[in-house]
């Protein structure tokens, strides 16, 4: 069963606008933030158990005490990047409840007495940022930011920044130098950026799902948050789910929650005459789960970390039996391979060669050492670079090689799909397409 | 050589003073440059807004090379992108890219002779249960096309 925290309204289309969220209680929990000390809102998120929404999965009232006590200016970056393919939750809230956003923003801004705040969000979402451009008007004419807002003495400026086009700018580091204005390519940590992040300043950033849920929290108390999901796993989530499935789309649910309860229940079960065969539970970066698998995890951090793959971003792609693996993984490969941001060599020089592997297994032109090779250049790949933009190439194509070997071993020996029988020769012509960052 | 237009210079001077850092304004500056240029980022567009922004041209070229958003060389009318990604390939996008590659006569990323299209494979645009999704030009996403849709779209855009 659906629990709707922050879905609850989404189906109003008022919700959209300043004074239809007004007569849903909209502002009234920032109001109620005003009432409690900082330090009071910082306890009672950490006591809720939130994690961070974005892939992470990072303990947000963590995260904010990291801050050093200096004085220096915060910066509170609001990371609207999506880009973990198979996720639409981020962009589906800030146009159906762009106002919760903000509300849920100013809340922690607040918490962790920050001035001045960021949503950055991806270049391609237009509607997105249309939209909360006008929520951010808004707010502003009815004095819920700007100077001394609701004469609680705090002040803060919130504003919107677009991207223009790449994955790595999703990680943290990689975030705050595009805003800088440069190449998104993150850095090391430590520092990290709640020690020194935007312009070198004490930074927090914070998923879109992470911040609006603060709002919640504040709503119902930490312990009644902490009711949804399990120990280590509190509150709903939101699961973003496409593929092969009768009726894709977000679904907000505890954690911990069946995902065979998720695949039939909410998304009407798979299409008529298929069979599961595999899932990637947390976008992309996911290792894949094989359907025994599926049908036995629930979603939350610890079930799914387990099974050595990882809830990630909340993205559920569901694949059926009619679906060629090698094939897939070819597309998961020349995506990791186009979004490398190059500073960092195993990741620059390992996406690409695992994307020519794969790419020459589809072309029937595979030797059968090329199976394990793939292995060996992603267990190359892991805990060696800057980001986690090379494990994410590299733990998916470990578990796809893993579980699914016979598929790759048919195509290495018979040149074709061992699902489809065919020669799947469909990236031959993508030379102008593939333009790397580097 | 390229220049920006009133509009389009006053847009750039508020987006200097609008963020903390100068250089913050480039990625803003070269979504305004390239729409008046024809949707692409030619070297004197560079150049100009080098001058315009005074902020030298390598700062300019780091953020034009880095983000896929900013073309690099001319592109059609339409730039017609085509999500390939994991639930947009499962929904048959790349079979799209096939079927309007060879009904325009072009190759991802080349432009018709007409000067109408570009077509290009994009990586996932977040719309995946919609899929398969397009997005034409810096625009609100299409999404749920088969083929009928597409060539229908490609009959309209002139």
């Amino acid at each position: 069963m659906e629990v709707k925290l922050l879905t609850e309204h989404y189906d109003k289309p008022e919700f959209k606008n300043i004074e239809g969220y007004k007569k849903h209680g909209g502002y009234e929990m920032l109001k109620k933030a005003f009432k409690m000390k900082p330090k009071e809102i910082i306890e009672e998120v950490k006591a809720s158990g939130l994690r961070g929404r974005g892939g992470a999965g990072f303990p947000t009232g963590m995260k904010w005490s990291f801050l050093p006590d200096n004085g220096e200016t915060r910066y509170l970056l609001c990371n609207a990047d999506e880009g973990e393919p198979g996720t639409f939750k981020d962009r589906m809230m800030m146009e159906k409840a762009p106002h919760q956003l903000i509300e849920g923003m100013i809340i922690s801004a607040y918490a962790v007495n920050s001035t001045k705040s960021y949503i950055y969000i991806r270049g391609e979402y237009t509607q997105s940022i249309r939209t909360i451009e006008k929520a951010i008007k808004e707010a502003y004419e009815a004095g819920y930011l700007g100077k001394n807002i609701l004469g609680s003495g705090f002040s803060h400026d919130m504003d919107v920044y677009s991207g223009a086009g790449a994955y790595i700018c999703g990680e943290e580091t990689g975030l705050i130098s595009s805003l800088e204005g440069k190449k998104g390519q993150p850095k090391l940590k430590p520092p990290f950026p709640a020690v020194q992040g935007y312009l070198e300043k004490p930074t927090i950033v914070n998923n879109v799902e992470t911040l609006a849920a603060v709002k919640y929290i504040i709503r119902d108390g930490a312990a009644a948050y902490k009711k949804y999901g399990t120990e280590k796993s509190a509150g709903t989530k939101l699961f973003s789910v496409s593929g092969d499935v009768v009726k894709p789309g977000n679904y907000e649910v505890p954690l911990g929650y069946s995902l065979k309860d998720l695949i039939e229940k909410e998304c009407g079960g798979l299409k008529p005459g298929r069979k599961l065969k595999a899932v990637i539970p947390g976008g992309s970066s996911a290792p894949v789960l094989n359907a025994e698998e599926s049908y036995r995890a629930t979603m939350d951090y610890e079930c799914l970390a387990q099974m050595g793959s990882m809830l990630g971003s909340g993205a559920v792609i569901i694949i059926d039996d009619s679906r060629c693996m090698v094939d897939l993984l070819n597309v998961i490969l020349h995506f990791y391979h186009h979004e490398s941001c190059g500073q960092c060599t195993p990741c620059r020089e390992g996406t690409g060669w695992l994307e020519k592997i794969v790419t020459s297994i589809m072309s029937g032109r595979g030797r059968p050492q090329d199976i394990d090779l793939l292995d060996t250049v992603a267990q190359n790949m892991k805990g060696r670079t800057i980001c986690a933009l090379s494990d994410a190439a590299a733990l998916p194509t470990i578990s796809f090689v893993q579980k699914f070997r016979d598929e790759f071993e048919y195509y290495v020996r018979e040149g074709r799909s061992k699902v489809t029988g065919k020669q799947l020769r469909r990236h031959n012509n993508r030379g102008h397409h593939a333009e790397m960052h580097h | 050589m390229f220049q920006l237009s009133a509009d389009g210079k006053k847009k750039v001077q508020e987006y200097l003073k609008r963020y903390e850092t100068k250089r913050s304004a480039i990625i803003p500056a070269l979504y305004i440059a390239q729409q008046e240029n024809g949707g692409w980022v030619s070297p004197d567009v560079v150049k100009h807004l080098s001058e315009v922004m005074e902020l030298p041209m390598t700062h300019i070229n780091e953020v034009l090379t880095f983000y896929t958003m900013f073309n690099k060389k001319p592109v059609g009318r339409h730039h017609i992108q085509i999500c390939t990604n994991v639930s947009c390939s499962m929904a048959g996008g790349h079979d799209l890219a096939d079927y309007l590659c060879e009904r325009l006569g072009v190759v991802d990323g080349e432009m018709t002779k007409d000067g109408r299209f570009t077509i290009s494979r994009a990586e996932c645009l977040g719309s995946c249960d919609t899929a398969p999704v397009i997005q034409i030009n810096i625009d609100d996403y299409i999404e749920n096309v088969d083929k009928a849709k597409l060539d229908q779209l490609v009959n309209q855009l002139k």
